[in-house]
């Protein structure tokens, strides 16, 4: 299993909201596909599929706040 | 510019030049050099990935009786506006040569915006929690970015003659804020190709300092 991590966004910026995932669990996901966008400070962007697999599971749901480095999703 | 390719696409569709900055996007992402486009765009209201509903202040079909178009779109912030008169930019810049630092990113376009402006004897500033670049209390340039591998698009909306009348639909950015241009703070229209002219001159002294 692989997790998405929400990636570094540059210094000072510590959580972002999850927009929207474009893809739902049990989704077929291509490593580097956009799977869902991340917003902060008036900015969005994009996040990858880090692996080829399927969504096992959402952690952040839609509207919901991650922080850097924590756990977006599951591909398995 | 070194580095940095200028292009001017004049008064373009919201939608067609969204389509060719996403290609942009791609090309620069294969290895073109980074592109600064300027445009006007006709009247259109765009959806930021953080709009509330609220922030439209009249049903969709008064706002389209007055030829605003209304589209959602993938960067980040609430509503906006483009309009003739408001200056466009889109900096489809490739943030792996800057630092990756969004932060910074944003706040290099705001510092650039208030040095654009001080070039017209405006002093604007920005104000901390709060993107865009305001004159006192009224906001003069709006900002909102997407970023995709580091490659950035969107970006700024520089109300140089914009018909402010036009704010009146919506809650600009989602704020009780009220929009400003630089033709009102001068009291007379502000010759478009000198602000193009000056907003290049700032992204070439902004991000050059910030190129390592």
């Amino acid at each position: 299993m692989t997790n998405i991590i929400l990636p570094e966004l540059g210094e000072g910026i510590t959580k972002a909201t999850i927009a929207c995932w474009h893809v739902n669990p049990g989704d077929p996901v291509a490593a580097g596909q956009e799977i869902c966008e991340a917003v902060t400070d008036k900015a969005s962007f994009v996040i990858e599929s880090p692996a080829t697999g399927k969504l096992k599971d959402i952690c952040v749901k839609d509207g919901q706040e991650g922080v850097v480095g924590g756990v977006l999703g599951i591909i398995e | 510019m070194r580095g940095i390719v200028v292009e001017d696409w004049g008064l373009i569709g919201y939608a067609d030049a969204y389509a060719r900055q996403k290609a942009l996007v791609q090309q620069v992402l294969d290895g073109a050099d980074d592109r600064l486009v300027l445009c006007e765009h006709p009247p259109v209201l765009t959806l930021g990935r953080m709009t509330n509903p609220q922030s439209l202040l009249y049903q969709r079909k008064e706002i389209e009786a007055r030829g605003v178009v209304i589209t959602a779109i993938d960067r980040g912030g609430d509503v906006t506006l483009h309009a003739p008169g408001q200056l466009v930019v889109y900096p489809v810049f490739n943030l792996n040569k800057y630092g990756k630092n969004l932060k910074a990113y944003m706040e290099t376009l705001e510092e650039l915006a208030v040095d654009l402006l001080r070039n017209f004897g405006i002093l604007a500033i920005s104000v901390p929690g709060q993107r865009g670049v305001f004159v006192g209390t009224d906001k003069i340039v709006s900002i909102g970015v997407g970023v995709r591998k580091w490659i950035t698009y969107h970006g700024l909306g520089i109300n140089v003659n914009t018909d402010l009348s036009f704010f009146d639909l919506i809650k600009p950015c989602g704020l009780n804020v009220r929009m400003t241009s630089m033709k009102k703070l001068k009291g007379q229209e502000v010759p478009m190709a000198d602000v193009k002219t000056k907003t290049i001159e700032q992204f070439q002294k902004h991000f050059r300092s910030l190129n390592p």
